[in-house]
């Protein structure tokens, strides 16, 4: 765990916002030995705090760090693309105090062994709080579930087949019913492997124009259906890792309103870029789930608005150029987004469909609550005393270009290059420490 | 670059898509000099002397090769072929790396040819050379529309007012998807004929019509075009049996019976007989424009390598100009 002891650190001239108490109002905040010692509206607004270090905050945004509950990295195995460390410097760049990462590397986190391998490299190499969600399936084969018991007691925070669906029914039911047994989230991958195989854009006009192989956009919503099914038969915990449709989201909407335990996230890229930002076969806007129509855009961005999705993930996924340097076809999926989830985020502030403390809060405490986590007993995404201070300071309307060369992540393939936002991270703190200021 | 007086817009034919009614009709009245040209005895000119023609081809094919090589030796270039066997995209090297090394090498002018829509496009982009689409994916292929424009111009004088029902897989189809860009943009009529696994999502907002019933999709047409269903489509996958397609959409002489009398049929080959394709109509000259369609394909090249060649001639002249 990375904190920082004995240090005191008081910010100043802050406008709060907690989106777990909904506090928004100015004030300031106190960190002692890497967690929140006092936060309120009135701490430090009459006198200078006689503190070792002081941070004037200058009426800009101090938020909970984000944590982003979808992030792929490629180690083990492929570091070439992304190690947990470059992803983490990445993650602290774009305002994330916390990742957790996909189990889809090779070999495949499958192991209590190499629940452990994450954690100890983490701890080792990363400036951000690396929590390692472990394969449902061994081998993410889909067929025989992996030692869950074993795999939460070295750390699993979750289980998922990472991108991958577990087509089988009935491995999926039990798989479930056995997470259920030990109170262990379950992620899933929505898509019909069957009716999207080889594709690589959603099935309609569009893609019928450039002639890409393409999969219907209800390949979603069938497993969604399927999987609310198989919760209600189960009782186990489930999150929609990320949806990307309307009829998804109608399903979930409905299955949340029974009162089953359902959770839903949505890419970052789904609320803001459609099927025709594919252009001339743009690759880097090659993504699974693809681009949707603008349509189910914007049910997504209602869809957070409403608060039937609970959280906004980047789906962070480093590809070389030997992978996307490719036709579209034959290119890998995957965006980058570590630092380009907040920013990306923010336009449903700026479009005026939520509010500030709505979309941090699908980025902070609703996350926190769904994956259950906690330091000492005190729970994480919230300023509140005695939480840890894994913090954000952050300028909401700062308008900046994305350049892809100059993102922290050792992939560049951002989908965003060149595209036009307002706010991002101007520092970053994880335990009282701070992990990225922004150079001016 | 380009000239008021340039054939086409830019120096690569990538699609119909990007270009004017303006330029087809330039190009077809360019390849019908060409014809000419192709039934004399001497064949050859110098046009294209000292330049270097690629033909780079990750599908198979023959008709379509063959057609450039020859209409690249009539003009007079040099033409190497290049087939995916025989290259390092089997040892694993990119698309990319593949074009950059052809790239060294310094053609004028490359053909391409892959399986995945896009590859023209990106390889228009990293090479300095001109690049034609030979076909990617199922994108486009615009030569094979512009030669079956060719063959129509030369049969029916012109494309306005004409019906032509495009028959078969069009959802793998990039034949069908150039001819109906094309066709829709000369003002005829393009009806599509299919049984619903074999059209693609959306057919209907290409402002065509679409039928299911093949009588009643060729009733009162000009042009019939067949499609080429590849074998491994044919069996389970998007119909149930080769027989069953030959009954329901093969043209045979009691489908073509719906058609307008002396209706031509066209088919971009190679065909299947009695699977698409009745042999009785493929052979009929009265009807068929199978061969013709062949022979029209080396003048179309010809016309196009012709008219990239003039861009090429033009953009260098104008950067001498600069230095």
């Amino acid at each position: 765990m990375i904190t920082s002891r004995g240090s005191r650190i008081a910010f100043k001239n802050a406008r709060l916002i907690d989106p777990a108490s909904g506090l928004d109002a100015k004030g300031g905040l106190l960190v002692e030995n890497g967690r929140i010692a006092d936060v309120g509206p009135r701490l430090f607004n009459d006198a200078e705090p006689h503190d070792p270090e002081v941070v004037d905050c200058r009426g800009l945004v101090l938020a909970p760090g984000l944590i982003d509950c979808r992030v792929f990295t490629g180690e083990p195995g492929a570091e070439h693309r992304e190690s947990l460390e470059s992803a983490s410097a990445a993650a602290a760049a774009g305002g994330v105090t916390s990742i957790i990462v996909m189990p889809n590397t090779d070999p495949v986190i499958d192991e209590p062994s190499l629940v452990d391998f994450i954690l100890r490299r983490a701890a080792a190499t990363a400036k951000v709080h690396v929590l390692p969600c472990a394969a449902l399936t061994k081998g993410l084969a889909g067929e025989t579930m992996t030692e869950i018991g074993l795999l939460k007691e070295a750390g699993a925070i979750a289980f998922s087949d990472g991108d991958r669906s577990v087509a089988n029914a009935r491995v999926f039911r039990r798989a479930l019913a056995y997470a259920a047994t030990f109170d262990a989230l379950v992620l899933s991958h929505t898509e019909d492997p069957e009716l999207v195989k080889g594709a690589s854009a959603t099935e309609g006009e569009f893609a019928t124009r450039l002639g890409l192989p393409a999969g219907p956009a209800i390949a979603e919503a069938m497993m969604v259906e399927r999987d609310i099914r198989l919760v209600e038969l189960t009782g186990a915990r489930l999150h929609f890792a990320q949806i990307s449709t309307g009829a998804a989201l109608d399903a979930i909407a409905a299955a949340k309103a029974r009162g089953l335990p359902v959770t839903c996230g949505v890419a970052a890229h789904h609320l803001t870029l459609n099927e025709l930002d594919v252009g001339a076969y743009y690759t880097f806007r090659k993504v699974r789930p693809p681009l949707r129509s603008e349509a189910d855009r914007a049910a997504m961005a209602e869809g957070v608005a409403s608060g039937v999705i609970d959280v906004i993930v980047s789906s962070h996924e480093p590809q070389g150029a030997d992978t996307k340097r490719q036709p579209f076809a034959s290119a890998a999926a995957g965006t980058v987004g570590l630092e380009t989830l907040l920013p990306a985020a923010l336009t449903l502030l700026h479009d005026g469909r939520a509010s500030l403390s709505q979309v941090l809060g699908a980025m902070t405490a609703t996350p926190a609550r769904i994956f259950g986590l906690t330091q000492n007993g005190v729970a994480a995404g919230r300023l509140a005393k005695g939480a840890p201070a894994d913090l954000v300071l952050l300028d909401e309307d700062e308008p900046f270009v994305v350049d892809a060369e100059k993102l922290s992540s050792r992939a560049r393939n951002t989908a965003f290059d060149g595209r036009k936002f307002s706010g991002r991270a101007q520092k970053t703190y994880v335990g009282g420490k701070c992990v990225f200021e922004r150079s001016r | 670059m380009t000239s008021p007086d340039a054939i086409l817009p830019s120096k690569h034919l990538l699609g119909i898509d990007g270009l004017s009614p303006a330029n087809i009709i330039a190009l077809l009245d360019l390849a019908d000099t060409y014809v000419g040209q192709g039934r004399g005895a001497d064949k050859k000119t110098a046009l294209l002397k000292g330049r270097t023609l690629i033909n780079l081809f990750f599908e198979a094919s023959t008709r379509t090769q063959s057609s450039f090589e020859l209409a690249g030796k009539r003009l007079g270039a040099d033409v190497m072929n290049m087939s995916v066997k025989t290259s390092s995209v089997s040892k694993g090297e990119t698309l990319l790396d593949t074009a950059s090394t052809l790239n060294a090498m310094r053609p004028d002018i490359l053909v391409v040819r892959h399986q995945d829509a896009g590859a023209a496009e990106l390889l228009s982009r990293k090479l300095d050379c001109s690049v034609i689409n030979a076909g990617d994916g199922a994108h486009e292929h615009p030569t094979q529309a512009l030669l079956d424009a060719l063959t129509i111009r030369r049969h029916r004088g012109s494309f306005e007012g004409l019906v032509v029902a495009i028959c078969g897989d069009v959802l793998h189809s990039r034949v069908a998807r150039s001819n109906l860009r094309l066709l829709s943009m000369m003002g005829a009529r393009v009806r599509l004929v299919a049984p619903r696994t074999l059209l693609p999502c959306d057919a209907d907002r290409f402002g065509v019509e679409i039928y299911t019933d093949m009588k009643q999709g060729l009733a009162g047409v000009d042009i019939v075009m067949m499609l080429r269903l590849q074998l491994e489509r044919m069996a389970g996958a998007f119909v149930p049996s080769a027989r069953e397609y030959f009954r329901f959409y093969g043209l045979d002489r009691e489908k073509l019976a719906y058609a307008k009398p002396g209706a031509l049929v066209m088919h971009p080959g190679p065909m299947n007989r009695g699977v698409e394709i009745a042999s009785d109509i493929a052979d009929d000259v009265l009807v068929s424009l199978i061969s013709e369609q062949v022979e029209m394909g080396v003048a179309i090249r010809m016309a196009i390598l012709d008219a990239l060649a003039r861009g090429l001639a033009r953009d260098e002249t104008e950067s001498r100009g600069m230095t």
